[in-house]
């Protein structure tokens, strides 16, 4: 993996803000831990929908699955959870700050872990749609997640759960979880920018231009595409985990599997950046993310409605996404130009 | 005498109540090339997508090497060493011409491991030198959906080459293409077979090209094997005449 020169500038200047951020502006510490959940969102996303070409409406599902998760192991690791969730604030549940830490570590990474689960058990059924199947395919997943979640009593049903609460100072406890969130999307980033420099990175890019071709080639396309999943699948569990603790209450239906808040966001901050490049998902989401704060704190009231002018405006005028944008504009700062040379030879007698 | 590499016997594919192949046997020879004639409608492309395992056959028999492969699918067959290339010509757009080269080297022994690894230099300097053997070395690195027709014909021609298939069924590889560029690919297929060692089994309207390249021809009509012969004999063949290539 290399980085270029503008890059590594990028990367530092992430890294500062990530770290001195929630400390500088302190009020804003949970909106900084937000912004790198939709950091976090708009990558995984745009693995399938910008690299490989499916575009999911469900990917929401592995947040709400991981979020869930992670709660019920945190608590049943000490708690029975039925009894904790019947009696939900009616009795004071206390947990050591060792008990804390370690059921939130154990939950983070079964979450991680079932996801991967999940991301073959749907892949394998969703994986055979193509097109506008798949989305709705998948969307259905995530709809029906949280109706099961809704009638399952034993884990609070549509009542939710309250989470153990955090051992510590309020301020200590929103720095943490906006520091959780920035190194998630660290790992994240990392990870894929590895993932798209290997041979599977082209070939689920193979996947996304012509997958009859692919096959035609010998590609292992379910495999690749399984695997696709399950690695944006992961973070995402995470991400739900992670939100879950941050929120301190969970419920199936606004806050786990948030079809059309969250799951639409996910897609609309790709198309934003632009799909199918490493950068284009992050610009996105800040873009997204500030747009979205401003509307919410000038225009409230009237905040969906600028929302929702601001993502037609998008699909229709700007379809190719900020990155795209640029990537038209000056071809060849990508490296698309036209080499004068004729042959090998050429260039390695000019080299 | 060579081996036969593709071997095919009493095969049939209805679509509905059309009968697009109906008990077609015919044999490719390994390093020969091997011509498909017929008309519109014939069950040319029917029958190439059979053999690669597109769809299930209605009955008969496909060998490739001996080994039955009409129950494989399409990338179980490819990994076996045996590539297409589409009619409609079928590259991956939206990547640049070495990518396009690189992710089309052959997966026959491409282990788990590998999946998750760059690909080795060797790779790239290959995809270059093929892409300079097709003429496309200049471009390789514009996104090869902006190419024109032709180029992206020499551009599958080239990925097809890089995977070392050991036989390459061609649907079609000039059509579409002016005569200056027709020349030129006569002469690459050509040394594809010589160089590169592939068998060649070639669908073709432009009888110019085939009866100068191929040493085997079958011709089909209405779905149904016309005749087989040497160039020579495919040409003075009345029902040949009578069907496809018409009365001088």
């Amino acid at each position: 993996m290399t980085f270029s020169k503008k890059e590594t500038l990028l990367c530092l200047s992430v890294l500062v803000f990530g770290v001195a951020g929630p400390l500088l502006f302190p009020n804003y510490t949970f909106q900084i831990a937000v912004l790198w959940m939709m950091v976090v969102f708009a990558q995984t996303w745009d693995t399938l929908g910008g690299q490989m070409g499916y575009n999911s409406l469900g990917n929401i599902f592995f947040f709400g699955a991981g979020m869930y998760i992670c709660s019920v192991i945190q608590i049943s690791l000490y708690y029975d959870i039925c009894t904790y969730t019947a009696h939900s604030g009616a009795v004071k549940v206390d947990f050591t700050p060792y008990q804390y830490f370690s059921g939130l570590a154990v939950g983070l990474l079964a979450a991680g872990a079932f996801s991967i689960v999940f991301a073959i058990i749907f892949g394998w059924a969703m994986f055979g749609l193509r097109g506008p199947y798949f989305a709705i395919g998948t969307l259905g997943v995530a709809l029906a997640a949280g109706e099961v979640i809704g009638a399952w009593d034993c884990i609070g049903g549509g009542g939710g759960i309250s989470l153990p609460p955090y051992p510590g100072e309020p301020d200590t406890r929103s720095y943490f979880f906006a520091i959780l969130m920035f190194i998630l999307a660290v790992i994240t980033f990392t990870f894929l920018k590895w993932l798209y420099s290997t041979r599977f990175g082209l070939a689920i890019n193979a996947i996304r231009d012509d997958e009859s071709k692919a096959e035609a080639m010998g590609i292992q396309t379910k495999l690749h595409k399984m695997l696709a999943w399950a690695s944006s699948a992961v973070p995402l569990a995470i991400a739900g985990g992670i939100f879950g603790n941050m929120t301190g209450f969970i419920e199936p239906l606004e806050v786990a599997f948030p079809t059309v808040t969250f799951g639409i966001f996910m897609v609309v901050m790709v198309l934003l950046g632009g799909k199918g490049t490493l950068w284009g998902p992050i610009l996105g989401a800040v873009t997204f993310h500030v747009v979205k704060e401003l509307t919410w704190t000038y225009l409230l009231g009237l905040q969906w409605v600028a929302l929702g002018a601001f993502i037609v405006i998008l699909v229709v005028f700007f379809q190719q996404g900020l990155v795209g944008w640029m990537q038209d504009k000056w071809p060849e700062r990508f490296g698309i130009t036209v080499d004068e040379r004729m042959s090998v030879e050429e260039k390695e007698a000019a080299s | 005498m060579s081996r036969t590499l593709i071997e095919v016997t009493g095969v049939s594919k209805s679509y509905g109540g059309v009968v697009a192949n109906n008990d077609i046997s015919l044999s490719v020879k390994e390093g020969t090339i091997t011509g498909l004639i017929g008309p519109n409608g014939s069950g040319k492309t029917t029958l190439f997508n059979s053999i690669v395992g597109y769809h299930p056959i209605d009955g008969g028999s496909i060998k490739f090497k001996d080994q039955e492969i009409s129950e494989l699918r399409v990338p179980q067959i490819a990994r076996l060493g045996m590539l297409r290339t589409f009619q409609q010509t079928r590259i991956y757009s939206a990547m640049d011409c070495v990518h396009n080269m690189m992710i089309s080297i052959s997966h026959r022994e491409t282990t788990f491991k590998e999946m998750f690894t760059k690909h080795p230099p060797e790779v790239r300097e290959k995809a270059e030198h093929l892409l300079e053997f097709v003429g496309l070395y200049q471009k390789r690195k514009l996104i090869s959906g902006d190419l024109s027709f032709g180029q992206q014909k020499l551009l599958e021609f080239a990925m097809a080459l890089m995977n070392e298939p050991e036989v390459l069924l061609l649907d079609e590889p000039t059509a579409g293409i002016n005569p200056t560029l027709i020349n030129g690919l006569i002469d690459r297929l050509g040394r594809a077979a010589t160089d590169f060692g592939i068998t060649l089994f070639i669908i073709e309207h432009n009888m110019r090209v085939i009866m100068n390249m191929a040493e085997d021809i079958y011709c089909l009509a209405h779905g149904e094997l016309l005749a087989q012969g040497t160039p020579d004999e495919i040409q003075n063949n009345q029902s040949v005449i009578d069907a496809y290539l018409g009365a001088h």
